[in-house]
């Protein structure tokens, strides 16, 4: 900040305020920009998801989109039905949430309702190192880990499968819904607690009746949370879940994802333009409108269970 | 013996009963949550063993090669330090300017509900998706071709919502008290923000840079989708010359690779030896990114511990 010196005039300091508001009012129209690029990447991600697909559709129909249960955009002979794909992320997305969901809200009760100070404390920040490993490092793990030790207890299963992904996409997203259905049962108030103590209740009864009901909003935020993620998890399912596109609900099989087949697709030479180029941007607008759906029912669940205290 | 003592005995079972119930759940979570731990650990031994005969001075100055035992990361972790550089450059001034507006001078009004959606909504993007969008905007609109320049700033909307979120809880810390005092001086907006608010919250909004670069630094499907190539055998153009001007952007323009793609590459085949370079390079991608979560972690520590309100 700069004074006036004594004797400045009181035009020289009715300048200085003056250039002082204009300087003000220029930074705060850059933050405001600054703000408005979230605004604009929205924007943009949906600009250039529709604007790619749009060529691609016009020899693609919408019914053989959905329904041709073969997806071979880069054969001879190519079919273009989105459906084997979309089988291979939901299978992966549903072992994963059978893993984390249980684990996840276990440890988030635990961790709420029975953990001394001390415990939290020092648990979450090393729950959340769980979530920042680079994800093709799990992609490891699944492959020369899980998968063997897997093989060792179903000895047909096929080097690619979808449930060592799967399982190890819940490793990685339990940090995510522990971490959050915590925050969301530490804000159930603790008068609560003590009424449901009061009648004789032990912890557990006192945290499966009356503290998980209470959160029930922010538990399923947690969950579609955790749902979103595994839908989006792309390295993991590249390598350990094969890239062969493959309709089929069992998860001991290999099959393709919506997000491994746009990998597959770019490690290759992907001329502008080209069918392949095309076909990622379709399968993105896909994956991103099975990601709003989900959001989108999460939204009114959580809406539907929200306890206002 | 009474019909009371009967009933006494039943509901000391009953009690009895739902304590062990109680104490059985600690063990469950405790169990769970040690299992969730053991796997990070169990994950970081498996690519220390596995990639032990790798590490050495020539893993760090060799550039990939055909031959698995003198294959070296060098490009790879050049790529990602010249990246994440571009990165930071543009996550760290965007993402600090967008959360000093929606936190000090948003009025409370539609466009700020938009922007603040969008933010929340972006967070939960999956990370492929970025890559479409600067395979479309980056890529070809702007022009910038498989660049560092299009990786970087691919990564820098990745992470601009974690930076945001980072940065408005850092500034939301700051006691109300503070800045009154400063416009009672007659300090303008922005000189209550620059002076005063933003040093006071330094420590948090480093903490949400360095979280938001080490989830950045493990990111391989946007990088892959952008067209990144996995074996360079060149380095970009060094930004410092001998003679006039001294600085050179060149490298901005150069292709690359960085060290999640490298892994990705080595792990993807068939060939069991690169799978030991793989688990070289993963060991030392997960030592970056767990070393970079845990100074945020000191970071957060120290600041907290430094300011008393």
């Amino acid at each position: 900040m700069s004074f006036a010196p004594a004797g400045a005039s009181m035009l020289e300091l009715q300048r200085r305020l003056r250039v002082r508001k204009i300087r003000d009012r220029f930074v705060e129209s850059f933050l405001l920009l600054a703000a408005l690029l979230a605004v604009f990447t929205t924007a943009a991600i949906v600009y250039i998801l529709v604007s790619e697909s749009v060529p691609f559709f016009a020899h693609v129909s919408l019914v053989d989109f959905f329904t041709d249960r073969l997806w071979t955009p880069m054969f001879d002979q190519p079919h273009f039905g989105i459906m084997p794909l979309v089988a291979g992320t939901l299978v992966t997305t549903f072992v994963a949430l059978c893993l984390a969901i249980p684990c996840g809200t276990i440890i988030a009760i635990y961790l709420s309702e029975f953990a001394p100070y001390k415990v939290r404390e020092l648990v979450k920040p090393a729950l959340e190192l769980l979530g920042a490993v680079p994800t093709v490092v799990y992609g490891y793990f699944a492959l020369l880990v899980v998968t063997p030790f897997l093989q060792r207890l179903i000895p047909s299963l096929p080097g690619f499968n979808m449930l060592s992904a799967g399982l190890v996409i819940g490793i990685m997203i339990i940090p995510y819904v522990a971490s959050v259905s915590e925050d969301a049962m530490r804000a159930v108030p603790n008068y609560m607690r003590e009424g449901s103590y009061a009648m004789g209740a032990t912890r557990i009864q006192t945290a499966v009746r009356v503290v998980v009901p209470g959160a029930l909003s922010g538990i399923a935020a947690a969950y579609i949370l955790g749902i979103s993620r595994a839908i989006g998890e792309t390295m993991v399912v590249a390598v350990a879940a094969g890239l062969q596109p493959n309709l089929t609900w069992n998860p001991l099989e290999s099959a393709a994802t919506i997000t491994s087949f746009i990998v597959q697709v770019s490690l290759g030479d992907l001329p502008h333009g080209s069918v392949g180029y095309q076909s990622i941007f379709a399968a993105g607008l896909v994956l991103m409108i099975t990601t709003l759906l989900f959001n989108i029912a999460g939204f009114f669940l959580t809406r539907r269970f929200r306890e206002v205290y | 013996m009474s019909a009371s003592r009967v009933v006494d005995q039943k509901i000391e079972q009953s009690v009895r009963r739902r304590k062990l119930f109680d104490q059985a759940f600690v063990l469950v979570g405790m169990a769970i949550l040690f299992a969730s731990l053991l796997t990070l650990a169990l994950l970081f031994a498996k690519l220390v063993h596995d990639g032990a005969g790798r590490f050495g001075w020539d893993f760090f100055t060799n550039f990939p090669s055909r031959n698995a035992g003198r294959a070296g990361i060098l490009s790879a972790w050049v790529g990602t330090c010249l990246v994440m550089l571009v990165t930071v450059a543009v996550a760290m001034p965007i993402g600090v300017a967008a959360a000093i507006y929606l936190e000090e001078y948003a009025p409370k009004n539609w466009l700020t509900a938009i922007i603040e959606i969008n933010v929340t909504n972006l967070a939960g993007v999956p990370s492929i998706i970025y890559g479409l969008l600067a395979l479309g905007l980056f890529v070809y609109k702007f022009g910038l071709g498989e660049s560092i320049a299009a990786a970087g700033l691919t990564l820098a909307l990745l992470i601009l919502p974690i930076v945001i979120v980072a940065t408005r809880e850092a500034l939301r810390a700051v006691p109300r008290a503070i800045r009154e005092a400063a416009y009672a001086l007659g300090a303008t907006h922005w000189e209550v923000t620059a002076h005063h608010v933003l040093p006071y919250s330094t420590g948090g909004i480093l903490t949400g840079m360095i979280i938001g670069l080490s989830r950045a630094i493990g990111e391989t499907a946007p990088i892959i989708t952008i067209g990144a190539l996995a074996f360079i055998a060149f380095l970009p153009t060094p930004p410092v010359h001998a003679e006039f001007p001294f600085v050179s952007f060149a490298w901005l323009n150069d292709p690359f690779t960085v060290m999640p793609i490298q892994m990705f590459n080595w792990l993807s085949r068939p060939d069991q030896a690169f799978q030991v370079n793989a688990a070289a390079a993963g060991a030392i991608l997960l030592c970056m990114t767990l070393l970079m979560n845990g100074v945020a972690i000191y970071v957060r520590y120290r600041f907290r511990k430094k300011i008393n309100w």
